[in-house]
Formats: structure tokens, sequence, C-alpha cells
């Protein structure tokens, strides 16, 4: 969520600020690793379920840990719910 | 990086905090052409504010991972970012807000989004220099190096800040202690069966935790080397924290006219008493919908976000009332605590799940409805019962109470019974 903030991804809202409670951050994955497809833990489950919007590839951007395997990643972010 | 600051803008944001920002953002992501301008005191750019006693005092997220939004943005959106400036005073008549340095700036329309700052102790020596508040980078930054060659510290007040901040100081190994003036924490923020939960988790941590206990001074001076109670009891300390709640900032728009209370009073878009002045955020009282229209002023990013929204679309001429339900979250140790709905004169509570077993729901009940809860690592009921609370769920009967209590049975799959 930070790295989509920093390149230039700025309508994100992610008002909690990574701490699984807003939801706000919500993207699609189109185009990346399949691993980084699917929610991480429950929580963020949990919290994409709430979503009007979910659909293939939703995560919640805050709990996506980018590292180097990462560069080729296509993210598209939902509409706000 | 100095900024040229303009004579007039459409919209003048006073405070680049969560609500200054987020209505600057909004107004952009909207469409809105006009020029823009945020006035704030600090010097840093916009951050988020809840990290300071939780992420950012740990030591988990620097400074650069709490921007609001990365530098480049405010230029990129055409904001003016007019950081390091105070609004000493604001002229509804004529229309223009004067700046503590760079003069005087015109509005169109005005937006009040100045936070509060720390109710000090009420002692002579509030203004110690080893007693602490948690409101800006500054103070968090303050902390952090206190806390770096201290050891005891003593904490006043029992709110979310101060709990937060005793969490992280234990799993920094530092003794903590923490008054609590009332016979429970969290007096303002939840009921008795959550505060009496987070007291036992503090305790179990090695908190110090003392309730129904006055402080009589502060002694040391301007240093403060201890605390002395009521009863005579001396605690000494290296430093102390203070978390007794905020001040609303509205000054400068009473003495320009606007009707104030415990706050600055607003209607449901957010508008103040004077002509094309809004108040948001923490300093904005309103008559909240989710409180049964009870005047309050609510302290979260949410309420921040939301009003900000509410007064981008009003300026936009896409007006709506404020009525977004309240949500608000908080972490100490390894709870995440999440609360939806206000509980604010609950007159009834059902436990769901297992307290001992640290996942949890308190669900809130008013006149028999559903209006609140607050999630204990819990986040599967925090999302559904969301839904619950919209709907007004009807709480009548022992069989609606041993299923809401059955933390098997999901939420959602109760509203469908209701409905
Ligand atoms: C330590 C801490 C932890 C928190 N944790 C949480 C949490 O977990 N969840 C949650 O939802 N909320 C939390 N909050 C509350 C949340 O941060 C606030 O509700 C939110 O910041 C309110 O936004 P605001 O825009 O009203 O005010 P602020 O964000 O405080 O912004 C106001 C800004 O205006 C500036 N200002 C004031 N007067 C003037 C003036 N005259 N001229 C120019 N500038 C001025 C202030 O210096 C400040 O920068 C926390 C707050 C603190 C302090
Ligand atoms: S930022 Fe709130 S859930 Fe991701």
């Amino acid at each position: 969520m930070e790295a989509l903030r920093e390149g230039g991804f700025d309508d994100i809202l992610a008002l909690c600020g990574g701490c699984c409670s807003c939801a706000t951050c919500h993207v699609y994955i189109e185009h990346g690793p399949e691993e980084l497809k699917a929610p991480g833990s429950d929580d963020e489950d949990d919290l994409l379920e709430s979503s009007a919007h979910r659909g293939e590839g939703s995560r919640l951007s805050c709990q996506i840990t980018l590292d180097g395997a990462h560069d080729a990643l296509t993210v598209r972010l939902a509409p706000e719910d | 990086m100095p900024v040229e600051i303009g004579s007039h803008y459409d919209v003048v944001i006073v405070g680049a905090g969560h609500g200054g920002t987020q209505t600057a953002i909004a107004l952009r992501q909207g469409g809105f052409s006009g020029s823009i301008a945020i006035v704030g005191d600090e010097l840093e750019l916009p951050y988020e504010r809840p990290p300071l006693s939780k992420e950012y005092f740990a030591g988990q997220r620097d400074a650069a991972r709490i921007r609001i939004r990365p530098e480049a943005f405010w230029a990129d959106k055409d904001i003016a970012l007019l950081l390091g400036h105070r609004v000493a005073r604001v002229d509804p008549a004529g229309r223009e807000v004067w700046a503590s340095v760079g003069g005087r700036i015109g509005y169109g329309k005005l937006v009040w989004a100045t936070g509060g700052r720390p109710r000090p102790l009420p002692c002579h020596n509030s203004g110690a220099e080893n007693l602490l508040y948690i409101r800006t980078l500054a103070d968090a930054d303050r902390l952090k190096a206190l806390a770096e060659t201290a050891q005891r510290v003593v904490i006043i007040g029992g709110g979310y800040i101060g709990l937060e901040a005793a969490a992280v100081l234990r799993k920094a190994g530092k003794s903590v202690v923490l008054l609590e003036m009332l016979d429970r924490v969290l007096a303002r923020a939840a009921g008795e069966e959550m505060a009496r939960f987070v007291e036992a988790e503090h305790r179990r941590h090695g908190v110090d935790l003392r309730l129904g206990t006055r402080v009589e001074a502060l002694e040391g001076g301007d240093r403060i080397t201890g605390i002395r109670l009521a009863g005579g009891e001396r605690i000494p300390c290296d430093f102390v924290v203070a978390g007794i709640g905020i001040i609303p900032a509205v000054e400068e728009l009473a003495e320009a006219g606007a009707a104030t209370g415990n706050g600055v009073l607003v209607d449901d878009r957010c508008r103040t008493t004077l002509g094309d002045i809004y108040a948001i955020g923490d300093c904005a009282a309103h008559r909240n919908a989710h409180a049964e229209l009870a005047i309050i002023r609510l302290e979260s990013v949410q309420n921040a976000s939301d009003m900000a929204t509410v007064v981008a679309r009003d300026i936009m001429g896409q007006g709506q009332p404020y009525a977004a339900i309240p949500w608000f979250w908080s972490n100490q140790y390894d709870l995440r605590i999440q609360t939806i709905g206000l509980s604010i004169d609950h007159d009834d509570t059902i436990i769901r799940g297992d307290m001992a077993s640290g996942s949890f729901a308190v669900i809130y009940i008013r006149s028999g409805r559903i209006v609140a809860l607050d999630c204990v690592n819990a986040t599967r009921d925090y999302v559904q019962g969301k839904a619950l609370i919209l709907a007004g769920m009807h709480v009548a009967s022992d069989l609606d109470r041993e299923r809401l209590a059955d933390a098997s049975l999901p939420l959602k799959s109760l509203l469908a019974i209701e409905a």
C-alpha cells in the first residue's frame, strides 16, 4: 500500500494505515505471482468479504509485502464501497 | 522548500492533519478545479497520527512510512501546502484568515480542521521537560528519545493513547505505572466488560495499573522526579506521559463569532454558524446519527475522513448529510481491538465468544437494538457486526441472546434470521 502510494496510486485511501480495519486499500492484482492473488490471512479475507466489489485477485494492499520478485506486478484500484 | 503564499484561494483548509488533507484529496478526486490551500502549523509533511502511539513509537514504521501522501503529491494535485503557518485570526466578513507568518489569505470556503491539543495536567508544572503528551510527531520523537535512556515511566490517563503507550513501553522492557482517576480504564470509549479485560491484559503484561487514583502533585519542578498520590504515596519516575484527552482548537473561530460548545458546532453538512465556514474532525461538535442525534465530538480517523468527504461534496454542490458509521481500532500487545458503531448510552451487553480465549466481541445494545461492537482479535465479527448495526437488529428474546453469544454462528447468518 505504501509502495502503491509512493508509486503514484494516490487515490488509495488506506485510512487505517495497514491495521486491517478499513478495507479502503482494496486493489485487484491483475498480473503477478499467483500467491499474491489470494488473501494473506483470515482477517484480510473477512474484511474483503465486506466489500461489494470483491473480485478476482482482490487484496488489501496494506497486507501485501513487496519484495524484489514482485517487480512485474500490475494492480488496479477497487472502487470505493 | 519555501512556498509562495497566494492572496486568495477558492478553498482554504486550516490544519494539515487527517481531516484537512482528506478534504483536499476528496476535492481533487471529485474533479474540483478551483484553487486549494492547506495552512498547517506543523512543519512535517502531513502524517498519520494513530501510529504515534503504536508502530511509530515502537520503531516499526519510520516517519517516511506514516506520511499521508508522498511529498510530490501535493504539487502534482495543485494543492498549496503552507506548512509552518498558524492561523491566528479569522475574519468572516472580509473572508480572509490571518496567518502568523505570511499575512492574510482570502478564501471562498474555509474548512476548519484543527483537531485539538492535549489537555494539560492541572498542576503548576504541567510544562515540565520530562512530562510528555502524544499528539504530534514532534511529541512522539521526544518521547522516543526519552524512553531510550529512561527506565521508569508513569502514565497518567487510561484512555486508548495511554494504554497503547503502556503496551509499547512494556514491550521495550520499561517499568510502567499507569494511573487512572476513575474506577476503570476506557471510561469514555468502551463498556465495563471491555475495560476489565483490557485492565487484566495490562496487568498480565506487568503494568502496575492503579484505578481510582488521584495525582496530588508532580514532584521535582521542571524536571519531574516522582508523582505524589492523593493518599501520600510517592512513585519515583524518570518521565511522565499524560493522556487525559484534548481541548478542541476552536478559539480563533469562537472569536470570529462561531457558535461553540465542546468544540465548534456544526450541522449535518459540517457547516458552522458562520457562512462558508465548515469545521470537521476532532474539533467538530455535531449531532451524530449513531448516538441518537446527541451532540458529540468524535476523535477518530473515520470521523475526520468521512466529514472531509461530506464537506468536499458540499463544496462541489453534491451535499449529503454526515451519517457514516463510526469505527476505530487500537493495538495493544497482541490484541487487535476493533470497534464499530457507538456504544454511548448502551443499556445492555452480550459477550460473544470466550473472553478468556483472547478472541471475543462485546455487543452493545441500546433500547433493544444492537448499536456497537468492540471486537478483540475478531475481525470477522467487526466486519459482519456492521451489518447488524446498520439494520438496527433487535435483540428481543433469550434465543437471540444465545445466538449472538455463540461465536460459532456467524453474525451475518443471524441477520438473515432477523430479516
Ligand atoms: C497518539 C494518537 C493515537 C491515535 N490513534 C487512533 C486510532 O488508532 N484510530 C483512530 O481512528 N484515531 C486515532 N487517533 C485520533 C486521530 O488521529 C484523530 O481523530 C485525527 O487525527 C483527527 O483529525 P483532525 O484533522 O481533526 O485533526 P489533526 O489530525 O489533529 O490535525 C489538525 C492539524 O491542525 C493543526 N492546527 C491546529 N490549529 C491550527 C491553526 N490555528 N493554524 C494552523 N494549523 C493548526 C494541528 O497542529 C494539526 O496538525 C489517535 C490520535 C493520537 C494523537
Ligand atoms: S489500510 Fe486499512 S485495511 Fe488496509
